[in-house]
This record gives C-alpha cells, sequence and structure tokens, in this order.
C-alpha cells in the first residue's frame, strides 16, 4: 500500500502538471481538491482517465470520484480493491 | 470626426525574447518554448499555479497579457475587452490531442488537452486570471493584419464596448511561436493607427 501511495503522488503530480510541489509535500490524508492540493474538475477527469489508463478501473458513476479522490489515502484503497491491472 | 485612439502599452514574444514597451523585459534564448514559458514566468514572479496546465497558445498568451494587465485595477473600473487572432487557431493543441486518439487500442483521450482545442481559451483563461467580464473575440487571419485590429478596436471603444482594448496577435504552432499584444485607450504615446501597429508589429 505505501508504494501504491507513493506511485500515486508521482503519478499526479506528474499528470496533472503539479509544478514546485514533490510527492513529499503531499500527506496521504491531505485533500485534493479545495484547499489541499487546489485541483479542479478537468483534474478530476484526467483521474478518472488515469484509473481506467493505469489500473483498469472504469468508474461507471463520475460522482463516485469525488468519495475516491478524497485523498492519497482514499484512492490508494479503491485501487488496491478494485485494480484489474 | 473618427475619434482617436492610443496604443498605451505593447510587447511582444518570440524567439526566446520579451520586448517590453521597446525595451527588452527577458530572454532565454535557445530554449525550447515550455523551457522558455516557465523561465519567463517565474522571471514575472506571478504566482497563478494553473499557468503549468495550460497548452502552449494559452501560455504565450498569458505571459504577454500578465505583462500589460499586471497591477491594473479589476475590470469593474478598467472595462477592458480582448481581440486577439491569429493564422494557426488552436492547431498546435488539436494535432496533439489527434495523435492522443489514433490508437483505437490504447484509446485515452485526455481531458486536459481536449479542453485547449479551441483557440478562444486563451481569453478565458486571461479574463479569470484578470477578472475580465468584457466583450471577447478571436479571428483565424493568414498573416497579421492591423487594419482590421485599427477598425474593430476603435469600433469597441467607439460604441462604448469597452474603455481599452486588448488586441493581440498570438501565433503558435509546433514551437514555432509569436506574440505581439497592445493596449488601446483614450490616452498615451503612439497613435493607434494602422502604420503605428504595423511598425511596432516590426519593430
Amino acid at each position: 500500500m505505501e508504494a501504491l501511495k507513493q506511485e500515486l503522488k508521482e503519478k499526479i503530480i506528474n499528470i496533472l502538471n503539479l509544478e514546485d510541489i514533490t510527492p513529499e509535500d503531499v500527506n496521504d490524508n491531505d485533500p485534493l481538491f479545495g484547499d489541499g492540493l487546489g485541483l479542479d474538475s478537468i483534474d478530476a477527469l484526467e483521474l478518472i482517465v488515469m484509473l481506467d489508463k493505469d489500473y483498469g478501473i472504469k468508474l461507471a458513476d463520475p460522482k463516485e470520484g469525488k468519495a475516491i479522490f478524497q485523498s492519497i489515502e482514499t484512492m490508494a484503497a479503491y485501487i488496491s480493491e478494485k485494480r484489474t491491472k | 470626426m473618427a475619434n482617436t485612439y492610443y496604443i498605451s502599452a505593447y510587447c511582444s514574444i518570440q524567439s526566446g525574447q520579451i520586448m517590453l514597451n521597446g525595451e527588452e523585459y527577458f530572454s532565454a534564448e535557445g530554449a525550447d518554448f515550455a523551457d522558455f514559458a516557465k523561465q519567463a514566468y517565474k522571471h514575472g514572479e506571478t504566482d497563478y499555479p494553473k499557468f503549468f496546465k495550460m497548452d502552449g497558445l494559452s501560455k504565450l498568451s498569458f505571459l504577454a497579457s500578465d505583462l500589460l494587465l499586471k497591477g491594473r485595477q479589476p475590470d469593474g473600473e478598467n472595462n477592458t475587452a480582448l481581440l486577439f487572432a491569429n493564422a494557426s487557431s488552436s492547431l498546435d493543441t488539436d494535432v496533439k490531442y489527434n495523435d492522443s486518439i489514433s490508437d483505437k487500442e490504447n484509446y485515452f483521450p485526455s481531458p486536459a488537452v481536449f479542453v485547449y482545442t479551441l483557440p478562444n481559451i486563451c481569453m478565458g483563461e486571461i479574463s479569470i486570471k484578470h477578472k475580465l467580464y468584457t466583450e471577447n473575440s478571436f479571428f483565424i487571419f493568414e498573416a497579421f493584419n492591423p487594419e482590421f485590429f485599427a477598425n474593430y478596436a476603435a469600433i469597441l471603444l467607439d460604441t462604448n464596448k469597452a474603455e481599452n482594448v486588448l488586441c493581440g496577435w498570438v501565433e503558435f504552432f509546433k514551437n514555432d511561436y509569436k506574440a505581439f499584444m497592445y493596449l488601446v485607450s483614450k490616452e498615451g504615446a503612439t497613435e493607434h493607427t494602422t502604420k503605428n501597429i504595423q511598425t511596432l508589429y516590426l519593430s
């Protein structure tokens, strides 16, 4: 699980072009949206694509993303349970 | 008699160099656009992380507009319209997006790329940053068209659609780029004429 969290931090920083942020700056329970990393709705769509592309998870209902993308912790837990690759 | 308007400030960005009102503001010659834009952004000390999510055309437009609009009062007092044009539209990003969806076995369209497949998105980025709620229009021409800028900006001002007009030629395709941007106001040193626009564009 720790390796997956680290991997997610690196992917998110890279895919979402988060300049001047390192994986060490992101705590596992930091909110990804709002006051946390400040991600927006387009970023949320990119994360949905990432789940599909890298972990074989298709979100049937994008509204599920709100709970899944709360933090690195919640993302890692969801991916661990649902991943197909 | 037609009203007289003025170019109150202007800038250009090309070949790794930024000129502001005829003087060099920043240069990083030899760098590709991505590296140059990053250096120019940091040089400008503007704190706006969304810059790094923009496509090339929006980054180019943002850098130029920030030079001319930075520090100005919000739009409620300035009422600054945007009038932009280029030759390649959003083709640079269109091509990238098309490449990303051409492999049907690996079909993962990127929303973050797709949102920039319209040229006028760059004006949206500027409007958000500078809180502009004004008229904005983006036109496509084969080449820089100073007569069009002179006439259209004058119409906006004559009809009180705006108090200032930010005019911009923002061309970007495959690491080849040029921005020429200027602010038209009711006061300034250089009269807003086709000839003067062309002269500043070529300078």
